[in-house]
């Protein structure tokens, strides 16, 4: 699944060396873990608010997202390779932290029930181009045939459901990695599938 | 190929895990504001992106964030 990367080490830009001496020196440290913690606070509140989340609510997520984030760049600051500038790295843990909360909070009262007949309404489905309608309906026959039970709930979910990843792992007790792998393996088996059908290069 | 036949079979090609794409996000982003050929020096990334909608979203944020910051 994975693609090979080589990835050479950079060089670490000065202000992002500067974030690296003041979140490790005892002394700055306390400072700078502050200064650092308005900056994700303000990328949290920015974040929810570009994802509908209502006034009453961001602040308190905003907060959760920040104070979680600053955890995890305390955390792993020894693997900052200084790819990018430090405050991008960090940036990407709290929109994360905010984006997996914003996704949690809007599933929090749904149901995720896993409607096996969708794949035969998607075989019947009329309109659209005809090697489409070909394609879906072979899926639908595959996807029973092809992939395991929980492969076939995976798929149905994220796939079909809309289903954030992150919400699913939540429910299901995995990590989205692990659902993503999943995801990826029923994708293969099914392209593999049309491929011997005749109905993909 | 339509957005239903995208989201079940996804890009069909080399990618990197969920977790990668994590690791790598800031770089590739910052590739991309630079307007660097950020698909040439980080592989498989545009794959996944394509094929995982909250990495996309991820990816998404971060972009439009430090774009505007």
């Amino acid at each position: 699944m994975a693609a090979t990367i080589a990835i050479p080490m950079p060089v670490i830009a000065d202000e992002s060396k500067a974030w690296l001496r003041d979140l490790r020196d005892p002394v700055t440290r306390e400072d700078a873990a502050a200064r650092l913690h308005a900056m994700l606070l303000r990328a949290a509140r920015y974040e929810l608010g570009r994802r509908g989340v209502m006034p009453a609510e961001r602040d308190d997520l905003a907060h959760q997202a920040a104070d979680d984030a600053l955890v995890a760049i305390l955390a792993k600051l020894d693997s900052f390779r200084g790819a990018s500038r430090f405050t991008t790295w960090a940036y990407k843990f709290v929109l994360l932290e905010a984006a997996v909360k914003a996704r949690r909070r809007a599933w929090q009262d749904r149901e995720i029930a896993i409607d096996d007949d969708a794949w035969s309404r998607i075989a019947a489905r009329t309109g659209g181009e005809l090697e489409t309608r070909e394609l879906l309906a072979a899926i639908a026959d595959a996807v029973p045939r092809c992939l395991t039970d929980h492969q076939r709930r995976v798929l149905t979910a994220l796939a079909l459901d809309g289903v954030p990843v992150d919400v699913l792992a939540q429910r299901l007790q995995t990590t989205r990695g692990a659902l993503y792998k999943t995801l990826h393996d029923a994708r293969r088996r099914l392209r593999v599938e049309l491929q011997k059908e005749g109905l993909l290069p | 190929m339509s957005d239903l036949l995208n989201r079940v079979l996804g890009p069909g090609e080399p990618e990197v895990t969920c977790e990668q794409c994590f690791e790598l996000l800031d770089e590739y982003v910052e590739l991309e504001v630079q307007g660097a050929d950020a698909d040439a020096r980080i592989p498989g990334m545009r794959a996944h992106l394509e094929g995982c909608p909250a990495c996309h979203e991820d990816h998404d944020s971060l972009l439009a964030y430090v774009s505007g910051s």
